[in-house]
């Protein structure tokens, strides 16, 4: 047995402060990816922190903002009404995800938390890999490569951030709202992740025993559409080799206010920004983008196993386009 | 006679899904230690060390056996053994995962821990995992069944041949998934050895273990109530099953030792990749007049399994001249097994696509050119068939998919975004039939129990037999019981095969024939009416009355060949510029012989054809050759269907009635139906996209960048 404490607490202060004395606790939330690691021997947390009952569990809506509670349950969220109204992006992004029963139980802010699908991050612990364990290098690089990320890599790590809801909140430009041991601080999603350069096994800035608390999502002008495309092996219950999360404004027959991130192909969600700014007044009909759309990914570094996702992120993308823009 | 199934029709369903079903890992015994095997990194060397100190310091450890410690075991010779090198017995290692200690504890969570803490040293020596990195140092091996056939003059036969087609073809290393992990509870009481485990053959475990524990058999009974899914990988006898029983009789404690998911990888057998070659040479009109298959596979470096890829294409289509030649190649890894479907399964997929592009070369219809290639007897052996509906099956798969609507050209059904695309592919499996024996048991209520030492592992023996003593009895199934699962039952084969409904519906078949014959000599007057049955007990004074009965394949059916066949249709769509292939439309028809219960063969087909859809787009246990060892032991690596891939999908049987195979008129049901689906979805991905993929499974990655 791998003994460990479980407690369950009601209060963040509480939550925050168990955790400040416990360096090798974590939260608990809706559990989905944490227990399984714990079962494969990924982590071993000596202490538990059980959040469910804290008081984040909103879905609110006003003049300037969508605010989440992280603890609210993706299913929750994809089927909240003013979600589904005001956000049909979000709700695309959730129900593409995982099944209905883990949605049911996944949180979201535990869905930002997901560690990557990297099989050798989650073989057995022998198998050497710098996420889960730094400095035992990286064996996914030269082994099964076909999952793996294509930009934002390092020579430590490829793996890919599996979220599908990170990648249409990034589009969206939310915000996580952060707080810890007496301080709070609000954070973009887009800099929320980072690269695996010095520390690998961090995914986040999080600081340690730092609580996602909420999530803010900006309103959107109303003329504004957006579509969540995945692409993967099966129809259901699997993570993209590559998605894309488009939006865009409809101004008359051109596009504006292009925002694009992709899934599947970085270590986080991957904005384009340069191909934003090359669609940026183009026609709503698509004519014309082929060119924008050859430059996706041109700064990818794939590995032989997974070459196929720059042309496919093109193609994922060039669909989102057409289905956002209602010209499909 | 048609036989109605009941309504409610799956007699133990309800225990199913209400969780009351008891499958080996649920039985509780009082005082049982925990077995957990400690495994070997490497995939090749020798073990120099095993260091326990800091597993037996983990609470509620009871022993820990290595090599230096266990108890000695003769090597496991008998046939139903999956591996015959028992871990333990020796300090080599020749594959990852292999056993190299067993913890037993007084809890499972301490006998995992305990055997994460085992710390092991190695000889390190080379591994080759990789057997397509060694395929010059393929061999033949003594099997069931030949490696190798030849019939005609195959150099004539292509010299002849007008159109050719030569290509190569693979298929990917598979694992069986069963959701219930394999399980063994073993219970020593000085005397006799009960054996509660998740197996496919009671009676092939008791063999196995009457011959390492050195015991009769009568002193070892093993029990299956209920096994959730086997599909081969529970038909050997692994070492996992013989060490509980040893450690059980070492500790004079019940030991359980239940796999989990990752070890299931490793703990018992796959089904190995294939490397195919088919050479197909046609004369102009689409005759065939030259076949040449060969099928290569990985085994063990111990064992032997051959993964006869070239079975179906020995007995499939009229050709003077056929030629097939199977190799192994021996690799670091564990032996492979049957898996559904063995042999054909794999096989096939070389075959039919073959076929489909012999189709294209000619300019013919796929379904034309089998039919002008029809076998009427048997082309290798020149047996004829005992019963063979195949040209039904193409007639009626061909009108319920709606095959004449298809135009010839790749690409030119284009729908929307999508290309699609239609193909077919041909089914064919051998029949195995092995003997049984069963007890039918009258009692005075009127009711009958079928008793037999058969299993049901999902495949819904308990409700096909009472329908077949049901119409010997003339009473209603739902009036007949069956017990089964148990060595101290009449004994009865294996279920794999296919070949329980034959076998041991045969012997139900002629143990209720029994039993009505004694009840008609029992009975006052002739003209003895079922609803009498309990009273001419009750004349006699009898509180039940029994009858055995069994059933062994005849020396004279021997002259025929015997297989299920059938015709596969598939329908993909795939996104023009994502490039996804999805199945939206499946059709089988089959010839199986008579279907004694059209539900459950409709079921059984349906699992089939979805697994089908498995091996042709998603299934492939990838192996990292450089660690030698699997990189997703789970189910979210390695990925089976779920409910969203499964189409519009239509099962048809021709109506036989087989006069050879049994004396129920029917063959195998079981594994036919993976058969020739993922060579017809091949085939579609072609006709919708035309690129021709030579592999399963067939993903995005192979369809970008052409058409």
């Amino acid at each position: 047995m791998r003994p460990f404490h479980y407690e369950r607490v009601s209060e963040p202060v509480k939550a925050i402060a168990i955790r400040a004395v416990a360096p090798n606790g974590r939260y608990l939330a809706g559990g989905t990816d944490l227990l399984t690691l714990m079962k494969d021997g990924v982590e071993c947390p000596d202490h538990l922190i059980d959040i469910n009952d804290l008081p984040f569990r909103h879905i609110e809506l006003d003049s300037d903002e969508l605010r989440i509670g992280a603890l609210a349950r993706l299913s929750d969220v994809a089927d909240a009404e003013l979600v589904r109204r005001e956000y049909p992006l979000l709700t695309q992004s959730i129900e593409a995800a995982a099944s209905a029963q883990v949605r049911n139980a996944a949180s979201i802010g535990g869905n930002l938390l997901q560690r990557t699908r990297c099989p050798y991050f989650r073989s057995e612990t022998v198998v050497p890999c710098n996420k889960r364990t730094p400095g035992s290098g990286c064996s996914a690089i030269r082994g099964d490569q076909r999952t793996l990320a294509v930009v934002g890599t390092s020579a430590v790590c490829s793996a890919a951030h599996p979220s599908d809801l990170a990648v249409a909140l990034v589009a969206l430009d939310a915000h996580v709202r952060l707080e810890g041991a007496g301080s709070t601080r609000t954070v973009a999603l887009r800099q929320f992740y980072q690269t695996p350069d010095t520390a690998p096994d961090q995914d986040t800035i999080l600081r340690p025993g730092e609580l996602i608390v909420e999530i803010v999502v900006p309103r959107l002008d109303p003329r504004t559409v957006g579509h969540y495309a995945k692409v993967r092996d099966r129809a259901s219950f699997s993570f993209a080799l590559v998605s894309a999360a488009v939006v865009l404004r409809r101004d008359g027959d051109q596009m504006r206010n292009v925002r694009i991130a992709l899934g599947g192909v970085a270590p986080m969600p991957w904005r384009l920004p340069a191909v934003e700014r090359a669609l940026e007044g183009t026609g709503l009909d698509l004519r014309g983008v082929a060119g924008a759309l050859e430059t996706i990914l041109a700064d990818a570094r794939p590995l032989p196993g997974n070459q196929f996702k720059v042309s496919l992120a093109r193609a994922v993308v060039h669909r989102a386009l057409q289905l956002a823009a209602g010209a499909a | 006679m048609t036989i109605r199934p009941q309504s409610g029709h799956r007699v133990d369903g309800l225990v199913k899904v209400t969780g009351r079903a008891r499958y080996a890992g649920d039985v509780a015994a009082e005082g049982v230690v925990f077995g957990c095997f400690a495994t070997s990194d490497i995939p090749a060397g020798k073990v120099t060390s095993v260091d326990t100190t800091d597993a037996e310091a983990e609470p509620g450890v009871v022993r820990i056996w290595t090599h230096e410690n266990v108890p000695r075991l003769p090597k496991l010779t008998h046939a139903a053994a999956g591996e015959s090198l028992l871990p333990l017995q020796t300090d080599r290692v020749t594959f990852e995962g292999q056993g190299i200690a067993l913890v037993l504890a007084e809890t499972l969570e301490a006998a995992e821990e305990a055997a994460r803490r085992v710390r092991a040293t190695y000889e390190v020596e080379p591994a080759q995992t990789d057997f397509r990195m060694a395929l010059d140092q393929r061999v033949v091996i003594d099997d069931w069944a030949p490696l190798s056939t030849s019939v005609g003059d195959f150099a004539a036969g292509l010299g002849r041949a007008q159109v050719k087609v030569d290509q190569s073809y693979r298929t990917a290393d598979r694992h069986h998934h069963a959701i219930e992990p394999a399980a063994v509870l073993a219970i020593w009481d000085g005397r006799e050895m009960l054996v509660h485990d998740s197996t496919q053959w009671g009676y092939g475990v008791r063999a196995a273990l009457a011959q390492v524990l050195g015991l009769p058999p009568t002193q070892i009974r093993v029990v299956s109530e209920y096994v959730g899914g086997g599909f081969g990988a529970k038909g050997s006898v692994w070492p996992y099953e013989v060490y509980a029983a040893v450690a059980a009789r070492e500790l004079g404690r019940p030991v359980k030792i239940v796999l989990s998911r990752s070890q299931s990888f490793t703990a018992h057998g796959y089904q190995p990749a294939t490397d195919q070659r088919v050479i197909l040479g046609a004369t102009e009109d689409g005759c065939l007049t030259a076949v040449r298959h060969e099928s290569i596979n990985p085994t063990a470096i111990l064992d032997d399994h051959i993964e006869h890829g070239t079975l179906g294409t020995r007995s499939m289509y009229q050709c003077p001249a056929i030629e097939t030649q199977e190799h192994v190649v021996r690799v670091h890894r564990g032996s492979p097994t049957f898996m559904r479907t063995p042999h054909e399964g794999p096989g096939m997929v070389g075959l039919e696509i073959a076929m489909d592009e012999l189709a294209y070369a000619l300019h013919l219809d796929p379904l034309e050119l089998r039919r002008r290639n029809y076998a009427e007897h048997d082309p290798t052996n020149g047996k004829p068939f005992s019963s063979n509906a195949l040209r039904e099956c193409y007639d009626i798969g061909a009108e319920r998919f709606g095959w004449a609507r298809r135009t010839h050209p790749p690409k030119s059904m284009r729908d929307g975004n999508d290309w699609v695309g239609w193909g077919m592919g041909n089914a064919l499996m051998g029949t195995f039939r092995f003997g049984a024996s069963a007890r039918t048991t009258l009692t005075r209520d009127g009711r009958v129990r079928i008793e037999t030492g058969s299993q049901e592992i999902g495949t819904g023996t308990r409700t096909t037999l009472p329908l077949v003593a049901a119409e010997i009895l003339g009473i209603p199934a739902d009036r007949i019981t069956v017990s089964l699962g148990d060595t101290n039952l009449p004994e009865a084969g294996g279920t794999f095969g296919s070949s329980t409904t034959i076998g041991v519906g045969s012997a139900v078949r002629e143990a209720a024939t029994q039993l009505r014959h004694r009840l008609n000599q029992l009975a006052a007057e002739p003209g003895l009416q079922p609803h009498e049955y309990g009273e001419v007990l009750a004349l006699r004074g009898l509180d039940q009355l029994a009858a055995e009965g069994g059933w062994a394949p005849s020396k004279e059916s021997g002259n025929f060949a015997m297989f299920a066949f059938g015709a596969v249709f598939a329908e993909v769509r795939v996104d023009a510029l994502l490039r996804v292939p999805r199945v939206t439309r499946l059709v089988g028809a089959y010839s199986v012989g008579r279907v004694i219960d059209p539900i459950g063969a409709r079921a059984q087909i349906t699992g089939g054809m979805i697994w089908g859809i498995g091996q042709a787009l998603m299934e492939s246990s990838t192996m990292d050759h450089a660690l030698g060892r699997y990189v997703s032991k789970n189910l979210t690596g390695g990925l089976v269907p779920v409910s969203a891939d499964v189409p519009d999908l239509e099962v048809h049987f021709a109506d036989e009635f087989d006069p050879h195979a049994s004396p129920l008129g029917a063959r195998g049901v079981g594994e036919i139906g993976p058969v020739g689906v993922a060579p017809a979805i091949a085939n579609a991905v072609f006709h919708a996209t035309g690129i021709r993929i030579r592999e399963v499974p067939i993903r995005v990655e192979h369809l970008m960048g052409e058409g």
